[in-house]
Formats: C-alpha cells, sequence, structure tokens
C-alpha cells in the first residue's frame, strides 16, 4: 500500500514540472506566479519567431540526416556484431557514446574538427550525431536480432541465396520492428541534443538547432513563448517514443 | 555463421565512423593534453605534464571533489526513491507492469534541456514552490532554491530517476519468489526477508543503475549550468569554460582525460564486483 503511494508520488515528481510548464505555455499573463486566464496568444507569437522556427527547421534537417546515416550504419554494426564471438572491446566501442560525458566527446569532435580545418555548420552537426545515434540504433537491433533463430538464416545461405538476398528478404523483415523504433528513437535524441551540436557548430543563424536556440534564450529568465515551443517540443518526443515502443516492445525499456 | 568478408563488410562502416569520430576525437584530447596553450589561444607544440599538475591544484582538485559530492549524493537519492517505485511496480499485476515501465522511462527520452528548464520555472524566487509555501503561510518570504547546490542534485535525481527504477526494476523481476517464501515460510519477518534475501540478491541491478547515475552526473554540463546558474562549476562547466572563455584547449583536454580516467576506473570496478558475484553463484551452484 505504502509502496503505491511512493510509486504515485514518483510519477508525480516525474510529469508535475512538466505539465506546470505545459499548463503555463496557456497562461495569459505570460508569468509563471499568477494564472490569469487561457491563451493560444504564445503559440501564435510562435510564428513570428524567426529565429525559433529557424532553429526548428534546421533541426529537422540534422534529425532527418544523421537518423537515416546512423539507422543503415547502426543496423549493420548490429547484424555484424551479433554474428561473431563475443568480443569485450567491441562491446566497449558500442557502449562508449551512451556513457561518454556529452561536453568531452563534444570538445573532443570540435579538437579534431579544428586539426582537420574543416568548416562548421550543420553538416558537421550531423557528422557528431550520428556517432551517438549509431550506438542507440545499434543497441535496439541487437536486442531484436538475438531473438532471431540462427537456423532461418542458414537455410536461407544453404539455399544458395547471396548474403544480400539473405539480408533482404530474410534478416531486414525480421529486424524491421527493431530498425523503425532504433530510428525513431535516434531522431528524438538529435531533435533533443545540445551541447555536441553547440561545439559543432559555427554558431551562425544558419547552423542553430533549436536546443542551441533555447539554451540561449533561458540562459536569459523564463519567456512564455519557451514555455509553448517547450511544450511542442515534448509532445513531440513524447509521441515519437511511444510509436518507438509499439513497434518494438524491448526498445526503449532494454 | 557469416563469412569473415561479409562480416567484415557489416562492420566496417560503422567501425571506420565511430573509430574517425569517436576514437580519434579521444585520442586527440589525450596528445592535446600534453601541450600547452599557446599566446593567442591556439596550441603551442611542446611536450609538458603542466596542465596535469595544474589540474591538482587545490583551486580545480575541490571541484573534482564537489562534483563527485553532488553525483553522489544524486546517487544516493536516486536510489532511495527508485528502489520503493520499482518494487510497487514489481508488485503490480503482470500485465500492467510494462505501462508502468513505460510511464517511468518516457521522460528519459525527452528533451533534457526543457527537463532542466522546467525546475528553473519552478525553484525560481517567483516560482510555485516558494508561492506555495508562502500561500500556507510555512514561510515569510521567498526561499533561494535556484542557484544552489541543492537546485543541481534535485535536477540530476530528476533526470536519471527513471533509469535507476529501469535497472532495479530488472533486477526484482528477475528474483525468484520462492526465495522469499521460504524466507517467510521460516519465520523471517518482512524487512528481515528484504535485508538478507531480497536486497543482496537486487544489488548487482542497484549497483549497475548507481554508478550510471554517478558516472552521467559527474561530468554534467546543463544542469549545473541552468540550475547553479553559474555559481556552482563543476567539472563540466569548468572544461566548458577552458574551450569556449578561458581558450586554454590544452587545459581542458587535460581535464576531460582526468575526468574519463575516473569514470572508467568505476565502470571497471562495476564490472569486476558483478563478474566476482557471478563466479561465487557459479561456484555455489556447482557445489555437490
Amino acid at each position: 500500500m505504502i509502496f503505491r503511494w511512493h510509486l504515485r508520488l514518483t510519477y508525480l515528481f516525474l510529469y508535475g514540472p512538466i505539465a506546470v510548464l505545459m499548463v503555463l505555455s496557456f497562461n495569459r499573463s505570460g508569468l509563471p506566479t499568477a494564472w490569469t486566464g487561457f491563451t493560444f496568444d504564445w503559440y501564435a507569437k510562435l510564428t513570428e519567431a524567426d529565429a525559433l522556427l529557424n532553429a526548428a527547421w534546421n533541426t529537422l534537417i540534422v534529425a532527418a540526416a544523421s537518423t537515416l546515416l546512423a539507422t543503415i550504419i547502426g543496423t549493420m554494426l548490429a547484424v555484424g556484431a551479433e554474428s561473431r564471438r563475443k568480443s569485450s572491446a567491441l562491446d566497449a566501442l558500442l557502449f562508449a557514446p551512451m556513457i561518454i560525458p556529452d561536453i568531452v566527446l563534444a570538445i573532443g569532435l570540435l579538437s579534431f574538427y579544428t586539426l582537420v580545418q574543416m568548416t562548421l555548420g550543420l553538416h558537421s552537426i550531423v557528422l557528431s550525431h550520428v556517432v551517438f545515434n549509431i550506438a542507440f540504433v545499434c543497441a535496439v537491433v541487437r536486442t531484436r536480432m538475438r531473438q532471431i533463430d540462427p537456423a532461418m538464416l542458414e537455410a536461407s545461405r544453404d539455399l544458395g541465396a547471396s548474403e544480400f538476398t539473405t539480408f533482404r528478404r530474410v534478416l531486414l523483415p525480421n529486424l524491421a520492428p527493431g530498425v523503425i523504433a532504433g530510428a525513431l528513437l535516434s531522431f528524438t535524441l538529435s531533435v533533443d541534443e545540445f551541447i555536441i551540436a553547440y561545439f559543432s557548430s559555427d554558431n551562425t543563424p544558419a547552423a542553430t538547432t533549436l536546443p542551441m536556440q533555447i539554451f540561449s534564450m533561458i540562459r536569459f529568465g523564463v519567456t512564455p513563448e519557451i514555455n509553448a515551443m517547450a511544450t511542442i517540443v515534448m509532445l513531440f518526443s513524447f509521441t515519437l517514443v511511444l510509436i518507438a515502443q509499439r513497434a518494438d516492445r524491448k526498445a526503449i525499456t532494454g | 555463421m557469416l563469412t569473415r568478408g561479409a562480416r567484415l563488410a557489416y562492420l566496417a562502416p560503422g567501425l571506420l565512423w565511430l573509430g574517425a569520430l569517436l576514437v580519434v576525437p579521444c585520442a586527440i584530447l589525450l596528445v592535446n593534453s600534453f601541450f600547452l596553450r599557446g599566446v593567442y589561444g591556439g596550441i603551442d607544440y611542446i611536450w609538458t605534464v603542466e596542465n596535469y599538475t595544474r589540474a591538482a591544484d587545490w583551486l580545480y582538485l575541490s571541484i573534482f571533489l564537489k562534483s563527485a559530492k553532488i553525483a553522489g549524493l544524486a546517487t544516493l537519492f536516486a536510489i532511495l526513491i527508485a528502489y520503493p517505485a520499482a518494487w510497487a511496480i514489481a508488485q503490480a499485476p503482470r500485465r500492467r507492469q510494462a505501462a508502468l515501465l513505460v510511464l517511468v522511462i518516457l521522460p528519459f527520452w525527452s528533451n533534457y534541456l526543457i527537463r532542466t528548464y522546467a525546475w528553473m520555472v519552478l525553484l525560481n524566487r517567483e516560482g510555485l514552490i516558494n508561492e506555495g509555501l508562502e500561500a500556507v503561510g510555512l514561510i515569510g518570504e521567498p526561499l533561494t532554491l535556484l542557484n544552489t547546490e541543492f537546485a543541481i542534485v534535485l535536477g540530476l535525481v530528476y533526470n536519471y530517476l527513471p533509469f535507476v527504477i529501469l535497472t532495479i526494476y530488472a533486477a526484482l523481476a528477475r528474483l525468484d519468489r520462492s526465495l522469499i517464501e521460504a524466507s517467510q515460510d521460516l519465520g523471517a519477518p518482512g524487512w528481515r526477508t528484504f535485508l538478507r534475501v531480497v536486497l543482496p540478491l537486487t544489488l548487482p541491478g542497484v549497483a549497475a543503475g548507481g554508478v550510471f547515475v554517478f558516472v552521467l552526473s559527474i561530468g554534467n554540463f546543463i544542469t549545473p549550468d541552468l540550475l547553479g546558474g553559474q555559481k556552482i562549476q563543476m567539472v563540466g562547466n569548468l572544461i566548458y569554460d577552458q574551450f569556449l572563455s578561458a581558450r586554454d584547449w590544452p587545459f581542458g583536454a587535460a581535464l576531460a582525460t582526468v575526468l574519463i580516467m575516473v569514470m572508467m576506473m568505476l565502470l571497471f570496478a562495476q564490472a569486476i564486483a558483478v563478474n566476482r558475484g557471478a563466479g561465487r553463484r557459479e561456484a555455489r551452484e556447482a557445489r555437490p
């Protein structure tokens, strides 16, 4: 009984702050203190907030490109990693992007781009995001891969199918839920990621993503437009993650 | 089994990508950490260990220690909140457990920046918490909640709690129910069953979740920056400053190297502890 109440309070703790933010985005006064009536004004104001809209557009480009690359590369990695003896070195390499502090990966990548004298922009943010997205796609697809009966793949090969045909006709259809879930999660992560994007960018408006824009705005204080934008972003993330969970039940809880 | 060539073809793009954009950048950081800052913020290629002796200076060492303290507190509170929550989920009817877990993990996959920003709104001097406490007459004037160590710990617990609940739940779900029943049948009171049976068997799950929170907390940048208000520095902020304001990349690289070393030692220690536990269990089961 007492544990049930503790669990309810835990959910309140987890969702309360997000709910407050969402409610405030409809508050007429725009202040976090007093409720003065319902309004859609802050959402309407968003359509004029050019910097935010431009950043949102950039974010979608980065997320789409890095998801596409990471999904292909991560899925291939998962297949390769699961069809060999367990290798601790490989596992460590695939685990590293999830555990390395964002700030360390960020400065490492900036040091690399500086050394090879690459110009920074949206393209370098994409290159950087693929690094951690690969790891997440690969983890989800590997879980899926372990549930596949190897005899099925052997049968395909014994019957004379080429490796490519086996991949396309047998492996991929069975992996599909994991691949879709991995792609959705990777898209979400990329949309939300701030610090690595910040260090991989030249910080011109053309290479500013939404989290970068939101970060610079909230450092100067709370504005009602941010609450509205935050509400949209949160609902967007929740939707993608829930679809990912529907696609592959093990994707988000592991 | 795949042929050697096919396996390599599957692995190659990923290995190349991670090699070029994860391993090489880390190697560059390591090498740069042994150089000196140039006059105009570039790098002077002179070998030195000066950055490391400087990192051992009390000024910086104290920031490492404070980061470890904050991360340790966050880990402790996350476990204390997560364990009973995970227990409640594990006790729920089986078909509801999956939904309860999804509800726990959902915020974890959403925007970190916005989740932290939500606490800025709540903890503000004019925020909901201060207003609420004043309204019920508990406090006369607003408390300073934001820009404190308390706020940072709170933010870290908030952000990583879902993951700890998940790992502890996984350990509880694997638990053999008959062991609990045996303990109860033999007359052990509830707390004793918990301390002597349940807790030891779920400890690896607690440790895995705990190490994860600690490691992600100690190198965190966003939470101390937003909830500590640039007043309280953690290692992550210190590294950030070396790259953006102080323009001392080699020193920043040295700090990052030290941070990674600390993290690796912890992860390694945890892996060894888990292996040892597994080994002991196997030895016990192998006994005739």
